[in-house]
């Protein structure tokens, strides 16, 4: 935990890709899951900011 | 000293023109060949993209081309997030989305596992098996349905002899909570035959000396199975979900020739409520809105996949 964390702190490709895509992974589930309309209001929003979190942070270094 | 052939055409070539080809780098000789590339990319991908885009901040409609444009900010994004009836197609995708990618995936890897087995007749049930994936969606989704038919269609029949119902009881695509099924069953019926070609390539590239090798340590078949097969042919089977995936979000002829989005829109998938949008209502900018919305989704869950796919194939 204390190295992701480390990680983070030193702009590390690994640990920033793992956030974005858990961003990803949320707004996609968020997009369609059917239990808050909520939910899924603000789905795109937490895809977008994953997907250009992914595009910025795969330029960083390992 | 005689001239070889190449001399001869070298000698042959006008002085201006031999300079000029003299004078080229290997960059730019590179650029050359590349460039026919880019530029096609640039005009079919990436300016319709930009153009997108740009139309989903506006009240464009493409059939009123001489009226004007508003600029609109963020509503039709908003109006988008907001619709419940977006949202049940969203639901209906993600549906249709991981049942067919869990059939075909089960389906397609036990047909690639019993097919790579020798035995007489393997090539002649490999074409079999891989015909329903050479026909057209539209043919396909004919023929499902006159074969959901209530009346004469083979498929209520076959599950009547098995469950005892009677087959005019119940109507795969007029029904509400049967339509999604019905969509489901036709695509995994053309598109497992995929999946298991790609599990076959993946079975096959595995050398036998592993498996013997294993044989001499006294691995069971089950264990094998889980620590040989499984993971040799996993980046496999993640490009084929990978694939069909990306294929089903988008699915569109099938659907339409089989339900038409119906009954109601229980099985009205995003690319069939765009379409909607787009080409019927012509409401140019909220569907551009929609579009972004499906391909920011897409490109998302394409990066993580493929980055996934990355670290498996390098273990």
């Amino acid at each position: 935990m204390s190295s992701f964390i480390t990680g983070l702190l030193r702009f590390r490709r690994g640990p920033w890709e793992m956030v974005a895509s858990i961003l990803i992974a949320l707004g996609v589930i968020m997009l369609m899951q059917p239990f808050a309309i909520a939910l899924y209001t603000y789905s795109f929003i937490i895809t977008l900011i994953g997907t250009v979190m992914f595009i910025i942070v795969s330029h960083f270094p390992e | 000293m005689t001239d070889t052939p190449v001399d001869k055409v070298a000698k042959a070539t006008p002085e201006t023109m031999a300079r000029r080809i003299r004078g080229l780098s290997d960059r730019t000789i590179a650029w050359i060949f590349v460039a026919p590339t880019i530029f096609l990319l640039l005009a079919v991908n990436i300016f319709p993209l930009i153009w997108t885009i740009r139309l989903s901040f506006t009240n464009y409609r493409v059939n009123r081309p001489n009226r004007d444009v508003e600029w609109v900010g963020l509503r039709n994004y908003e109006r988008i997030l907001s619709d419940p009836d977006i949202w049940a197609t969203m639901q209906a995708t993600a549906h249709f989305l991981i049942w067919t990618i869990v059939l075909q995936v089960l389906i397609g890897f036990a047909l690639a596992f019993l097919i790579n087995k020798k035995f007489r007749g393997n090539d002649m049930w490999t074409t079999i098996i891989v015909f329903p994936m050479m026909l057209s969606p539209a043919v396909v989704g004919n023929f499902w349905t006159f074969l959901y038919q209530p009346q004469i269609g083979l498929f209520n029949y076959v599950v009547a002899f098995f469950s005892g119902a009677d087959p005019a009881s119940f109507s795969m695509i007029g029904d509400v909570h049967l339509a999604p099924w019905a969509i489901v069953i036709a695509d995994t019926w053309m598109w497992t035959p995929f999946v298991m070609l790609i599990c076959l390539a993946g079975l096959r590239s595995i050398p036998d000396s592993i498996y013997e090798a294993a044989e001499c340590d006294r691995a069971s078949k089950w264990r094998q199975f889980w620590t040989i097969t499984i993971p040799m042919v996993l980046p496999f089977l993640m490009l084929a979900v990978l694939f069909r995936g990306i294929e089903n979000f988008k699915m569109f002829d099938l659907v339409v020739q089989l339900t038409g989005g119906g009954p109601g829109n229980t099985t009205t998938l995003t690319s069939i409520d765009l379409k909607r949008e787009a080409f019927e209502k012509w409401r140019t900018g909220y569907s551009s809105a929609y579009a972004v919305i499906l391909f920011v989704t897409v490109f998302g869950l394409a990066s993580i996949y493929v980055k996934a796919l990355n670290k498996v194939k390098e273990r």
